[in-house]
């Protein structure tokens, strides 16, 4: 018996490196906005808020991308209800972060609801093909919506109050606020991966037939976790359109999913710190390329290519190869 | 209201034969390879362009298809040979991410080589013009050469995958991957064959739709999703699952868009008809997608997963 | 009342017929083996009697419980476990996880999304029970996939017991062990029976007659004869079809 002590360490070891990764990301993102006060360039902020949002879109896919092997290719879908949560609300004159975010969750998790039950019964590149799909439904629905713009999108008057406060007024608000949303959710997501559901839901990702041969249905699981990501993706959306004031279905085109993706990916799958790092680089690298030509997604493709078919692993595998990173096994 | 059925029915048909065109390479690819492309959808838009930029240089619709074939053949071939013999042992997460920074290294590289005004291609002269159908009822004669065009390459490939050996090895492959393996044959070199197959039949699909659509870096994205859809209703490796896929999928879509306001308006007022057809219309697809799915999840013609 | 009950059970792979009208009455605390010859259908019978595979016509009982219709997961909770003979573990987890997966799956809920599953004292500790039971006590904090094959055979038979099932399937358990192990193995199940009843497939005639209390023949799909080890034995019909071939070979 004296083994369950032991026992425990391994995995628990790998899960404190995890944590520290995350930790030192939110201090830098702390530091952030008075750095850029002090290089004068406001702006920055506006950017940060942006990569902050992204990253809790990105950690949300994670958890059914890398702890669920779902791929989802239409959860930019979900961002979109966040921004139209915000749109629609504050048409009708409902100015509360709190309630959009309500919103946002409530209509995500029926859309989730119903589209991942019909997706979860299939699999591999069908999963695939019909989320992506579902969420260029969605992408259509807010086109043709022309009482808010349709194609054009609508301007949003004011960002949302909390409370009663104008909390998000100053750039500054705005980020912070968003930064608390965004620990405060990884702190939820790295209960949940550790939690009974999670352990259950990673089981389902190594070999469904022996779970259900210990006595789990992988379907509700999946479906739950499916929900669950959809709704915290709604989250992000609140706050990108309260970034962007402004809201149109560019938001939740399938670009944008692809992207999602793509920074899961690139931060490493399966470690929701990483899928962080990875909305960073990726919206980094973004800038930047945009900085240097219009034509920067040629070279937003080829990196993608190139990082497929020689660093299957993401940064995290490039970090390996240089032998930076210690391998988790 | 008859004619306009008929005359939507027909445009549901052409666009139909198109997608099906697109679809069958797609659901090929899939089912044999299980590898998911992305970047099919750009095959479509090149094959406009090609024959955009051979029918501007020869003068001639003509020249510029016989010119697009090889072509096509060339990309269908440097694209397999590039990148996805690369991907077919790898995880479908790395498919969607390559074949995804492919969709972005082609619209950009279009847009660099072609510009971003949208380019026309001249309708060949044979086919201008329109032959009367019923009454005072017209329909051009090219949107008609599409639909007989794409049925007669739809028979070929029929032909192709029921008596064929490469038909043979096709369907026996989309059924069991190791059985074609195990029989002793070059897989690279069927997976080579049938990737160029649906190259060419997606280029083809640009190509023959280029006259009487407006040429541009768009085109590949709206055609990519809706044949997805295509594949997914008919099932997976099932080119008659595509046929069958293709002209439902296009019939709901051009049919329900235009008759789906109508239709409301005899149980709702005029107004609240209207939006809601427009909010509908283009959901119509995916809803019939979802109501298929619910009932067969492997598609019309899938095999069980 | 038999604690497993198998009425006319029928299942065709086209127009093969891999299990054909089989009939088989077992014991509460038994263990009934099943024997056949490679390709007489017996991974299809235990994959039909879990649950993973469906049937085409006839009826499988657990007590007085008709579960022909019910899935695997349904199966597995009202007490009916099942080991793989191709080892099928979850590779990335510990040993003692994938155990405690199987306690977690039979006691409470499984919709716990906060409190950290490592830390369950109760489910480590009951985890590590079946492990020490099946003999892999040792190995609890060693990814699955390190393991060595007879580990895993082991951590199999662990899952399987984790469980708590009333009627256990083992396909094959002692697959791929020898010597030493499989002697083990076989003490280990000896330890284990009359707790709950088993089914067994297994190759290894020594084990499978040191084990028995009595043996289904199963040759070509249909069972040709069932009894106690001895009456199996001397079956003539049995060795005609069977044990004769298994002796000449050896």
């Amino acid at each position: 018996m004296s083994d369950a002590t032991a026992t425990l360490t391994a995995p628990r070891r790998a899960l404190t490196g995890r944590l520290k990764a995350a930790l030192v990301l939110f201090v830098l993102f702390a530091l952030m906005p008075p750095l850029a006060a002090a290089l004068n360039d406001p702006f920055y902020v506006l950017i940060g808020t942006r990569i902050l949002a992204f990253a809790i879109a990105a950690m949300a896919l994670d958890l059914i991308l890398g702890y669920g092997a779902m791929v989802s290719f239409g959860h930019a879908a979900y961002l979109g209800f966040g921004t139209y949560a915000v749109a629609i609300l504050a048409s009708w004159g409902v100015n509360d972060l709190v309630l959009q975010i309500l919103a946002a969750i409530a209509i995500s998790a029926i859309f989730a609801l119903v589209t991942g039950a019909i997706s979860l019964r299939t699999k591999g590149v069908y999963f695939i093909m019909i989320t992506l799909a579902f969420g260029q439904m969605a992408f259509f629905f807010f086109i043709s919506l022309s009482a808010y713009g349709g194609d054009d999108g609508v301007a949003l008057m004011q960002r949302s109050t909390v409370l009663g406060m104008d909390l998000l007024k100053s750039d500054f608000g705005l980020y912070y606020t968003t930064l608390a949303i965004l620990v405060a959710l990884f702190v939820l997501c790295h209960r949940i991966v550790g939690s009974r559901f999670g352990r259950v839901l990673t089981g389902i990702r190594e070999n469904p037939t022996r779970m259900e041969a210990i006595g789990y249905s992988p379907f509700r699981y999946q479906l739950t976790a499916f929900v669950i990501s959809g709704c915290i993706t709604a989250v992000a959306g609140v706050m990108l359109a309260n970034q962007a004031q402004f809201v149109s279905p560019a938001f939740m085109s399938w670009h944008r999913s692809g992207e999602l993706i793509v920074m899961v990916v690139l931060g490493g799958v399966g470690t929701l710190a990483g899928p962080i790092a990875g909305a960073v680089a990726a919206l980094l690298l973004e800038e930047w390329l945009g900085a240097l030509s219009e034509h920067w997604k040629l070279f937003f493709g080829v990196f993608l290519v190139l990082m497929v078919l020689f660093s299957p692993r993401g940064i995290t595998g490039l970090l390996e190869k240089a032998g930076i990173a210690r391998r988790q096994e | 209201m008859m004619n306009l059925f008929v005359l939507q029915l027909l445009n549901g048909v052409q666009l139909g034969v198109l997608l099906f065109l697109i679809a069958a390479g797609l659901t090929l690819v899939f089912g044999i390879m299980d590898v998911i492309n992305l970047a099919h959808g750009v095959l479509y838009m090149v094959g406009a362009y090609l024959i955009a930029t051979f029918a501007a240089a020869t003068g001639s619709f003509w020249w510029g298809f016989l010119l697009m074939l090889p072509a096509a053949v060339l990309v269908g071939l440097i694209l397999e040979f590039v990148v996805m013999r690369r991907l077919y042992a790898r995880s479908h997460l790395d498919q969607v991410l390559a074949t995804f920074g492919l969709v972005m290294i082609a619209t950009e590289a279009v847009k660099i080589i072609w510009g971003t005004a949208p380019l026309s291609v001249p309708m060949p002269d044979v086919f201008s013009g329109s032959i009367p159908l019923m009454g005072p009822l017209k329909y051009p004669v090219y949107r008609i050469a599409i639909i007989v065009a794409g049925l007669a390459v739809g028979l070929g490939l029929f032909v192709m995958v029921n008596y064929t050996r490469v038909g043979m090895l096709l369907r026996a492959g989309a059924t069991n991957r190791s059985t074609v393996s195990a029989l002793g044959v070059d897989i690279n070199r069927l997976f080579a064959v049938v990737f160029t197959l649906g190259a060419v039949l997606a280029c083809l699909a640009g190509a023959l739709v280029a006259p009487i659509l407006s040429v541009d870096t768009g085109m590949g994205e709206s055609v990519l999703i809706l044949t997805f859809v295509v594949v997914v209703i008919g099932g997976i490796g099932s080119v008659k699952g595509a046929f069958l896929g293709a002209l439902l999928v296009a019939v709901v879509d051009t049919v329900g868009g235009v008759f789906g306001p109508i239709w409301l308006r005899e149980i709702m007022d005029p107004a609240a008809a209207g939006q809601t057809g427009r909010v509908l219309a283009p959901m119509l697809v995916y809803i019939l997608m979802a109501v298929i799915l619910s009932v067969k999840p492997a598609g019309l013609f899938g095999r069980t997963a | 009342m038999t604690s497993l009950t198998v009425r006319n059970l029928t299942k065709s792979f086209g127009a093969l017929k891999v299990t054909d009208d089989v009939s088989l009455a077992v014991e509460p605390g038994e263990i009934h083996a099943i024997i056949g010859p490679n390709g007489a259908g017996k991974t299809t019978l235990i994959s039909q009697l879990s649950g993973q595979l469906g049937s085409d016509g006839g009826s499988v009982s657990l007590g007085d419980r008709d579960i022909t219709r019910l899935s695997m997961p349904d199966r597995v909770k009202l007490g009916l476990a099942r080991s793989f003979q191709i080892t099928s573990v979850l590779p990335g987890f510990t040993t003692l996880e994938n155990v405690a997966l199987a306690v977690q799956a039979r006691e409470g809920s499984s919709f716990r999304f906060f409190g950290t599953v490592a830390r369950e004292e109760a489910l480590n500790r009951a985890a590590l029970k079946a492990l020490a039971e099946a003999g892999l006590d040792h190995r609890a904090d060693v990814l699955a996939k390190s393991l060595s094959h007879g580990e895993h055979r082991r951590l199999e038979l662990a899952i399987a017991l984790a469980t708590e099932p009333s009627v256990l399937l083992l396909d094959e358990p002692l697959a791929g062990v020898g010597g030493e192990d499989a002697e083990t193995f076989v003490a280990n199940l000896q330890r284990l029976k009359g707790r709950f009843t088993m089914v067994l497939i297994e190759h290894d005639m020594d084990a499978v007659f040191q084990l028995a209390d009595r043996v289904s023949v199963l040759v070509y799909g249909r069972i040709i004869a069932t009894g106690t080890p001895q009456a199996i034995r001397s079956d003539p019909q049995v060795r005609a079809a069977y044990l004769g071939e298994e002796e000449e070979a050896a």
